[in-house]
């Protein structure tokens, strides 16, 4: 089974969710009022990574018939959380209240990664389709 | 051929229209005595435009940039749609374009609507942007290549042929859970656009998502529409043109007719049909009966052709 994974075509490497990690984490440190950090939106088919599955602090969320699936979510601080797009549709994930930038259109299969660091209620919706509504809960 | 295929139900002929309008369709506005009516562009004779005062063109929901199920090609449903309007004995008046050029708002998309336009044979084309039109930038690269930059909100009017055309923007400010919106400062400049102009006026309001409750829970609607109609209820004749929801809806309220337009690209379901207003995808089969079904669509221009003849002979 994991030499399977291993073989995936864009499974991300190690050092390159590390990488991304400490680019968000330097990011952190001069915008401290921004509670949550844009990491990255990726291009569509970009990976769905084993590392990430791996560890607790990485968590998707899906959208799905026009749906964020889970539409409540909980986690810890730190977690970095990604949407990752299943429709056929645009959707774009945008915060109810302001606290984050929102994400590029996400097409098909693109995704968007965002870095939890502070507890909070993150309630956000689907900028295109504004009936579409998810909350992060950060502990 | 049977000749149980001259005495097709009517069924028939609907599916043939909604195959249609996954191939891609715009609507020929005639104006006729104040009163707007809608013309198929397959089906419009130009004996049916001589008694117009004028006539124009809506396009809609063309979406560049969206390559899935059922249309690979928005790009060849788009140029055919506009090869309809150029096939027409009537150069229409202008082309408006009802929302939603792009897909995904991004430059290139743009760069081809633009490209694909230019190829329409009428002396004017009017834009007004759909919410695809205005991710990321609140349509900043729209309203600067498309837009008629009357007024900083990027909304517009104008008079043609003795009417008066209101195009509104209800795509931007939108908030969680929340339907299209027009804002307070597009409001207060709609009321003294339309103060002092007489009632007997005919009204075209332009928007792109729906300006009547259609259904809610999709987003079908523009919050403060019953705003704008209040200004709007004392005209005779008022008719409203949207595009959005990708089918043809319908709804008279006093003076008023709202009707929402087809997509150039793709159809989506009837209200409440589904998990949401994707793409009907599970056209597949339906598409491909599309694709026959412009034989059909032929089929039917013929009968229509029969039914042109007898009007021809009364």
């Amino acid at each position: 089974m994991s030499a399977r994974a291993l073989d995936r075509p864009h499974a991300v490497t190690r050092r390159q969710l590390m990488r991304g990690a400490l680019a968000s984490a330097v990011l952190a440190a001069f915008v401290p009022r921004t509670h949550a950090q844009h990491v990255m939106t990726l291009p569509q088919g970009k990976p769905t990574s084993m590392v990430a599955a791996a560890d607790a602090r990485d968590v998707t969320v899906e959208i799905r018939g026009f749906a964020f699936v889970p539409q409540q979510l909980s986690v810890t601080v730190g977690t970095r959380v990604s949407w990752i797009n299943r429709d056929d549709e645009a959707h774009l994930v945008a915060s109810s209240e302001g606290a984050f930038k929102a994400s590029a259109a996400l097409d098909t299969d693109d995704r968007f990664e965002l870095v939890f660091d502070k507890p909070g209620t993150y309630p956000y919706f689907c900028g295109i389709h504004p009936q579409m509504r998810g909350t992060v809960v950060v502990k | 051929m049977s000749s149980d295929n001259n005495l097709e139900p009517a069924p028939s002929r609907r599916r043939i229209l909604e195959c249609m309008a996954a191939a891609g369709a715009g609507t020929l506005w005639l104006m006729k005595g104040g009163v707007l009516h809608a013309q198929p562009m397959a089906g419009a004779a130009a004996q049916t435009a001589a008694d117009a005062t004028f006539g124009f063109v809506q396009v809609s929901d063309s979406h560049i940039g969206f390559k899935h199920a059922p249309n690979m090609d928005v790009n060849a449903t788009f140029a055919a749609a506009l090869a309809r309007i150029n096939a027409r004995a009537l150069t229409p008046a202008f082309v408006v374009h009802t929302g939603d050029l792009t897909h995904l708002s991004r430059a290139e998309e743009f760069d081809t609507l633009a490209a694909l336009m230019k190829g329409v044979k009428t002396p004017r084309v009017l834009f007004i942007p759909g919410e695809h039109d205005v991710i990321g930038d609140n349509g900043a690269a729209f309203f600067d290549r498309f837009g008629e930059k009357q007024n900083a909100g990027g909304w517009y009017s104008f008079d043609y042929g003795g009417a008066h055309f209101v195009a509104l923007i209800n795509v931007l400010n939108l908030r969680a859970n929340g339907l299209g919106f027009l804002g307070a400062e597009q409001l207060a400049w709609l009321k003294k656009d339309l103060a002092g102009r007489s009632a007997e006026t005919p009204i075209v309001v332009l928007g792109h998502m729906p300006l009547w409750p259609l259904y809610a829970p999709w987003g079908w609607g523009t919050e403060d529409s019953g705003e704008a109609m209040t200004c709007l209820k004392r005209f005779g004749s008022v008719t409203v043109l949207n595009g959005h929801i990708h089918q043809i809806q319908q709804k008279v309220e006093g003076t008023v007719t709202f009707y929402t337009a087809r997509s150039t690209a793709y159809p989506q379901p009837a209200p409440g049909d589904g998990p949401g207003p994707g793409p009907l995808k599970d056209l597949g089969t339906r598409q491909l009966q599309s694709y026959l079904g412009i034989r059909d669509v032929r089929h039917v221009q013929g009968q229509d052709a029969v039914s042109v003849a007898e009007e021809m002979l009364s």
